[in-house]
């Protein structure tokens, strides 16, 4: 079972919406990734999944959208539910028209589709008519109106901010209620991030979009999100609302560089982290 | 000049039926990255089951009906049985069982309607067009001219469903990226089954093609091996390359034939003729050296 070591705030116990309990991931059948990690999204919140390279966020949001198993990774243990529904089992295809999208990382557009084509193929999974496929491309458009200047341009040759609102806008055209959105902030200019992470705040707000959000950027992440969860070695170490992590001296220290008690060195710090992870 | 213009107006023709059959390895290759060797066979299926059905009492159209119904389970299955069970293996893995696949289906296919040679009566003579034969004296076959237009009208028909269908789109969305495909919840199998599907479709095509000019008999599936230099000319992933790679190599290797082997014998002596059978394997191997991915092959997009 995940241990808890620092809740800062009650964890979030709200209605379950999407629910991962306690899951266990093996990458071709003998690397375990994940040893057993439990969350929770509650309806209409962002919450943010943190942690360092190679903790298991990327791991996490596959086995919840069942992409793991094209690269030979398997959920062994634990259950993934959605609205009360089992959803583990189900194709991408299937969890898509449910209303569960992942965005995955690294920006993967169709390079040589237009960028309006590679939002056309977003709706893939809804049989809609044209007026209704020409009403999604507009409200997309309305939160990305730089999409909409560069519609004709394949999307290889546009820019990383371009490719990345290319493919928040792509999971958007097939309706979701709920994006598992990750590293949006890889490699891009401090400025462009903060655009995305707007834009996100703002479907939130406005769409009604549920997130679950792996970043690195931890400062960035927090600000926007309601909760957060801090992985280690595919255990979930810590969790608790934004604020309250956000202000959490561990936290602060791990992962934001900064320290109440004046500077550390690097060595205090890699050894204060090592024998935390111990107590988890 | 007239002969000239003769040869290559034939040359050009025939390349159509070799675009035909680069057709159906560039659609699988795009949307698959497979190359699927098992293409010729399929040729030589769909010709086979054409005639196996008139045989059987069948008129044209339904005989024509029929080998498509054939053809499109045929690729269903094989998406099913075959690539299904392979998919994250390696592309050789998947080559070889494409190739498993072409003796499989040349083994099959003649035990269910027959090996012998037969002919394929399409009703549409192969012979000169007077019209053309009287104004500028230049033989131009009948056959070849419908053979062209049918090409003509199978690229233009593929080429907006590609560009204009949501199914089209997808299938390019796959040919770029699996895993964003997967992702956006588009189901690799239906598509693959399309593809498979259509690119039994035009086998059928280039089968009736192929099959009324040579006869239906087992050496269509080495048609296949004629395509493997338009594939590299036109590069393989793209259909108006396959078009162009076909016309090159068609006009190309007939000119080849008529005109190098004096130029060749004033050099070396000697006798040159079926320079037709190889030249086109030359030119292929001269493209890899200066322009590996074709001449419209889709380059790799990198940002710097």
């Amino acid at each position: 079972m995940t241990v808890a070591t620092a809740p800062t705030e009650a964890a979030p116990a709200v209605e379950s919406y999407l629910t991962v309990n306690n899951i266990e991931v093996i990458y071709d059948h003998v690397i375990l990734v994940l040893k057993g990690v439990s969350l929770n999204v509650p309806k209409g919140k962002i919450v943010a999944l943190l942690g360092a390279n190679g903790a298991g966020k990327t791991t996490t949001l596959k086995a919840i959208s069942n992409l793991l198993r094209a690269e030979r990774g398997d959920v062994t243990k634990g259950s993934v539910e959605f609205k009360g529904r089992r959803v583990d089992q189900l194709s991408p295809n299937e969890l898509v028209k449910r209303g569960v999208i992942q965005v995955m990382e690294g920006r993967h557009c169709f390079a040589h589709l237009t960028l309006e084509e590679n939002l056309l193929t977003g709706a893939y999974t809804r049989s809609i008519s044209r007026g209704e496929l020409k009403q999604s491309l507009e409200k997309v458009y309305h939160y990305f109106p730089r999409l909409k200047t560069r519609r004709g341009s394949q999307a290889g040759y546009t820019s990383g901010g371009e490719q990345q609102m290319c493919v928040i806008g792509r999971a958007l055209m097939a309706r979701p209620e709920m994006i598992l959105l990750d590293e949006p902030s890889m490699g891009l200019a401090p400025q462009i991030v903060e655009e995305i992470f707007e834009i996100v705040k703002g479907l939130n707000g406005q769409e009604n979009v549920s997130f679950l959000l792996a970043e690195q950027n931890t400062m960035m992440a927090l600000r926007y999100a309601d909760f957060g969860y801090i992985l280690e070695n595919g255990r979930v170490v810590m969790e608790g609302g934004a604020e309250g992590l956000r202000t959490n001296e561990d936290v602060k220290e791990f992962y934001l560089g900064i320290s109440s008690s004046g500077r550390k060195s690097f060595k205090d710090i890699k050894h204060y982290r090592r024998r935390k992870r111990w107590l988890s | 000049m007239q002969f000239f213009l003769e040869v290559l107006i034939g040359g050009l023709l025939s390349g159509v039926m070799y675009a035909l059959v680069a057709l159906g390895f560039v659609l699988i290759y795009k949307a698959s990255g497979v190359f699927n060797f098992a293409q010729g066979a399929m040729v030589y299926l769909a010709a086979l089951s054409v005639v196996g059905c008139m045989e059987k009492g069948a008129p044209l159209w339904l005989a024509i009906i029929l080998a498509f119904v054939i053809m499109t389970l045929f690729g269903i299955a094989t998406e099913k049985f075959v690539l299904r069970k392979l998919v994250n293996q390696p592309p050789i893995a998947l080559f070889m069982a494409t190739i498993g696949l072409a003796f499989f289906i040349e083994g099959l296919a003649p035990m269910v309607f027959g090996s012998d040679p037969r002919a394929l009566d399409l009703g549409i003579v192969d012979e000169p067009i007077p019209a053309i034969l009287d104004a500028w004296g230049i033989v131009i076959s009948k056959f070849d001219l419908v053979a062209a237009g049918v090409a003509a009208l199978l690229v233009t028909t593929l080429a907006l469903f590609f560009q204009y269908t949501r199914i089209g789109r997808a299938l390019r969305a796959v040919a770029d990226d699996h895993q964003a495909a997967l992702s956006i919840g588009i189901p690799l199998q239906h598509i693959w089954a399309i593809v498979w599907g259509i690119a039994g479709f035009v086998a059928l095509v280039a089968g009736l093609m192929w099959g009324a000019r040579n006869g239906v008999q087992f050496a269509l599936t080495f048609t296949a091996l004629k395509a493997l230099p338009v594939l590299i000319i036109g590069g393989f992933t793209s259909v108006p390359g396959a078009i162009v790679g076909g016309l090159l190599i068609g006009a190309s290797e007939k000119l080849a034939e008529i005109y190098l082997p004096p130029v060749m014998q004033s050099l070396f002596g000697g006798n040159f003729g079926g320079i037709e059978g190889w030249f086109p394997y030359v030119l292929a191997l001269f493209f890899l050296l200066v322009r590996p991915e074709g001449l419209f092959g889709e380059k790799h997009i990198d940002r710097v």
